[in-house]
């Protein structure tokens, strides 16, 4: 069905049609991209988590908001409520796309109600921040709580992220649960259908990741490290296609961050002694080096799930904003042509080096999910080792 | 100014790197053709390392 001798092959069109589509497709509607601020917003707007699928100009697609604060308590609602950030619900503004909490006295909490700015602050104590402006009166946003900075409020929505999570948990399921009856149906035979187009990655995971890695017992953690191979490429690859959003998931450092403690937990459980004493009290060497030692040994310990995951995401990350910003080059040819010729050569010299990026994309993220299934095996592989293997 | 410095800089590294990958790499393959597909699997998982710690200082730098 996919003929690979025929140019143009139909795999580089299906290609060739996203970069054609997603660029004008994502840009249509939006507010005019005039100056460097704005367009670099607009990037790195892409890039990030939102509490709503944004699909074209004004359609988006609504996502359950759920936020927990302690002094207003659970608020649940859709994001169809905020109205793309001209409606305050509960206290509640959604700042581009992000849902914020209004801080300060005097702000109607009960009630909808409508708000006439979202701007920056300059100075005063809450400088940087943005603030909505109400009735006149100015009121600081507190964004939701990240690594570096807590917030007043809890959010427990299901993001835009989240809800591709979902997309790829369903798609899991419903791919390798097709594949597993089909195999006890054909017990014996020879594969098709599904299960003869899987058959090829699962043994490739098999027979050049897990087996060479972790040597005898690798049936073990072949479930966790095909669970991790997929999950990674399903939501690397969805972060490509345009048309749903592009979420890019796993250049979130939450998501990378929870898969590399993954790997992490999975490795210190079942780590045997002979790890330990090898890495902390290593034989054949003289005493007071092996403080030194256990110390560096100890470090590059920690440093495992922290390369894994900032390998990822900062590769998915860059790669999406290199995409952007080819898709941006459309806006900034636009602007300088003062008219729709501007666009046209911009869109001429944006197609190629888009198409370009998506093709290496593509390739990044098979190999990047490769790398980090390749990487826990080897992980998990140091942890098992025992004496007699040596 | 500085950061742009500073990421050229490490895209110096990562450059030089990859291209020591590619060369070695070719050169086994030219002494052993059998082993072509380990050595290309080999090369493969180094060049994704490299740029690994590039594409860190390419997020670090846009950070500050």
């Amino acid at each position: 069905m996919l003929h690979f001798d025929r140019f143009p092959f139909p795999l580089l069109g299906l290609v060739l049609a996203f970069t054609l589509m997603g660029a004008p497709l994502s840009a249509a509607g939006d507010e005019p991209i005039d100056t460097k601020e704005k367009y670099i917003d607009q990037v790195m707007h892409h890039v990030q988590n939102a509490n709503e699928i944004h699909l074209v100009g004004n359609f988006s697609i609504p996502l359950p908001i759920i936020a927990y604060s302690s002094e207003d308590g659970l608020m649940t609602t859709f994001s169809s409520a905020f109205d793309h950030g001209h409606t305050a619900v509960n206290g509640y503004v959604l700042n581009h796309g992000r849902i914020n909490r209004v801080l300060g006295e005097g702000f109607p909490r009960d009630e909808n109600v409508h708000i006439e700015e979202i701007g920056h602050i300059e100075e005063g104590d809450h400088e940087g921040k943005a603030y909505v402006q109400y009735h006149g009166e100015v009121y600081p946003l507190d964004a939701p709580g990240t690594f570096m900075e807590s917030s007043s409020f809890y959010d427990f929505s299901i993001t835009k992220n989240v809800a591709t999570m979902l997309l790829a948990v369903i798609l899991m399921f419903w791919l390798f649960g097709s594949v597993a009856k089909s195999m006890k149906r054909r017990a014996g035979q020879a594969p098709a259908g599904v299960q003869s187009f899987m058959e090829p990655f699962i043994i490739f995971i098999r027979d050049e990741i897990a087996q060479p890695f972790i040597g005898k017992n690798y049936e073990r953690y072949m479930p966790f490290i095909m669970s991790i191979f997929f999950f990674i490429l399903i939501l690397n690859l969805l972060g490509l296609v345009p048309f749903i959003g592009g979420a890019n998931v796993t250049g979130n450092a939450g998501t990378t961050l929870a898969l590399a403690l993954f790997t992490f937990i999975l490795m210190l459980a079942v780590s045997t002694k002979d790890f330990w004493a090898h890495m902390l009290w290593m034989p054949g060497v003289p005493i007071p080096v092996r403080f030194v030692l256990a110390l560096i040994e100890l470090v590059s310990l920690i440093i495992k799930p922290v390369t894994l995951f900032i390998r990822l995401g900062a590769n998915i990350t860059a790669g999406h904003i290199a995409i952007l910003a080819m898709v941006g080059v459309i806006f900034i040819f636009s602007d300088f042509g003062e008219s729709l010729m501007g666009g046209g050569v911009g869109l001429l010299i944006s197609i190629p080096f888009t198409f370009a990026m998506n093709l290496l994309e593509i390739f990044v993220a098979v190999l990047q999910a490769f790398i980090f299934a390749l990487l826990s095996a080897m992980y998990i592989g140091q942890a098992v080792e025992t004496h007699a293997e040596h | 100014m500085y950061t742009a410095i500073g990421m050229g800089l490490a895209v110096i590294g990562v450059g030089l790197g990859i291209g020591m990958i590619g060369g070695r790499t070719t050169e086994a393959i030219a002494r052993q053709p059998e082993a072509a597909g380990d050595i290309r699997t080999a090369m493969i998982i180094s060049a994704a390392f490299i740029e690994g710690v590039g594409i860190i200082a390419l997020i670090l730098s846009f950070i500050s």
